[in-house]
């Protein structure tokens, strides 16, 4: 399959690309790692008539932590983040995520930025930055300005962003003592989408969980977080009485259809067992 | 709309030439380098049998332009064997039975060649982990683990014989 005609940019820097954004009015799209986009162009599901390339814009790859937060460049690979060490050992619902992300080969050129940007309710990496209670970084022609992830998924693949600006950055806040988090996804082969999965981080003192962040893929229409869900969880014990309760309120809370993944019943019923998991895992985490 | 003009290495060799833009990797590795060892399975992102390195990194070609790889190094199963000799991996390929079509094969061993350049001595799971974004619809992962463990096997030979393990 061949993808429809366009014109190719490689701008300099941000500022060029969002420039060419600006320019081009909804026109353009911005060409990162591909995955998603180089698909959906080949089906003809997006026919941009020009591409703007971010690989010769430098600067938008890394992980570090500074400031209060953990910040990822947007063109950080999903492979970057599956081998970074800090991600591996104080943030490990990235890592679950990545693990399940696409397959190797695709993660290789994957990017985070690309992933959030896509605003696919099916994509992990959103669900993941709701429970973590992430901020976004967009860049446009006048400058950069910071998006709470809530605001950010207004609809089916509809962000936040304006038609000039191109998201740069994540911020993640640093993972506070007590912490524990988790992603887990149930997918029918590797390289699909999942038929659910539940993203948590809870802050446990004395026992009790004293924040929760909870998010769900692929069972809603546009990713949000499961306040809900968050209710059942704050103030009360870490325990597995409690981890079911709430897993019992997730699955009531999705908004899952059915689809050849599974009719409705089965998903909230994968996201009950998911949640659960997800649950205990994050509070053993905690520890 | 317009062509632009591209140049890479492939197996050390320089290849160039006038594409149109949304002309995918692949196209320009076998249609205008000419190199058909890399296959196109699915055209959707899914099987691997186009699996190549760029700059030592596996990825399916059919999800890249050939525009985005203007100026890399590539590397095809053509630049697997030196001369007439095999390399391990195709050797292990070979004498395991890991093929029984064929079609996945350029991408598989494109991908265990990656694999074993950053874990010269993988587990199982490791090698299945490794290869997962690559379909063998005939179904022969058995062998085709086997093959890539043949390869690490001889390929850690010289190292062994070294450290006085080998015999």
């Amino acid at each position: 399959m061949i993808p429809g005609k366009f014109e190719y940019h490689v701008p300099a820097d941000v500022g060029q690309a969002a420039a060419l954004l600006r320019h081009y009015d909804g026109e353009a799209k911005i060409l990162a790692g591909g995955q998603s986009l180089i698909p959906m162009m080949r089906f003809r599901l997006a026919q941009p008539e020009h591409l703007i390339d971010l690989s010769k814009v430098p600067g938008l790859s890394y992980i570090e932590e500074r400031d209060g937060h953990l910040a990822i460049g947007a063109l950080t690979t999903e492979s970057e983040l599956e081998h970074n060490a800090t991600i591996r050992d104080r943030y490990p619902i990235l890592k679950d995520a990545t693990d399940v992300i696409a397959d190797p080969l695709v993660r290789n050129l994957a990017t985070v930025g690309g992933n959030i940007a896509h605003a696919d309710p099916a994509n992990d990496h959103p669900a993941v930055l709701l429970a973590l209670r992430a901020d976004v970084v967009a860049t446009g022609v006048d400058g950069h300005r910071v998006i709470p992830i809530d605001e950010f998924f207004l609809d089916t693949f509809v962000t936040g962003l304006e038609p000039d600006e191109i998201l740069t950055e994540i911020r993640i806040p640093t993972a506070k003592s007590g912490t524990g988090s988790a992603y887990l996804k149930l997918e029918r082969k590797v390289g699909d989408y999942a038929i659910g999965a539940v993203a948590v981080s809870m802050v446990v003192r004395d026992g009790v969980i004293a924040e929760a962040g909870v998010a769900m893929t692929n069972v809603s229409p546009y990713p949000v977080r499961a306040v809900q869900t968050e209710a059942a969880l704050v103030g009360r014990p870490a325990t597995a009485a409690t981890f079911a309760a709430a897993a019992e309120t997730a699955s009531q809370e999705c908004e899952p259809s059915g689809d050849n993944r599974g009719p409705e019943e089965y998903k909230r019923a994968v996201i009950r067992t998911l949640a659960e998991r997800a649950f205990s895992l994050a509070a053993e985490r905690a520890n | 709309m317009s062509k632009v003009p591209v140049s890479m290495t492939i197996n050390g060799e320089t290849y160039s030439g006038d594409v149109e833009p949304r002309m995918l990797l692949v196209h320009f590795i076998r249609e205008v380098a000419g190199l058909t060892g890399t296959h196109i399975g699915c055209d959707t992102t899914s099987c691997g049998a186009c699996t190549i390195q760029l700059d030592g990194m596996p990825i399916k070609s059919c999800t890249m332009f050939a525009v985005q790889a203007n100026g890399h190094s590539l590397k095809t199963v053509e630049g697997l064997a030196t001369g007439a000799e095999m390399h391990p991996i195709q050797e292990g390929f070979m004498v395991n039975h890991g093929l029984q079509c064929g079609y996945c094969t350029p991408g598989m061993m494109m991908t265990s060649l990656a694999l074993l350049a950053e874990n010269p001595n993988p587990s199982e799971l490791e090698i299945r982990t490794a290869i997962s974004g690559n379909l063998c619809r005939c179904t022969g992962y058995v062998n085709i683990v086997r093959s890539i463990q043949y390869a690490a096997d001889k390929m850690r030979e010289p190292e062994l014989a070294a450290a006085g393990q080998g015999d």
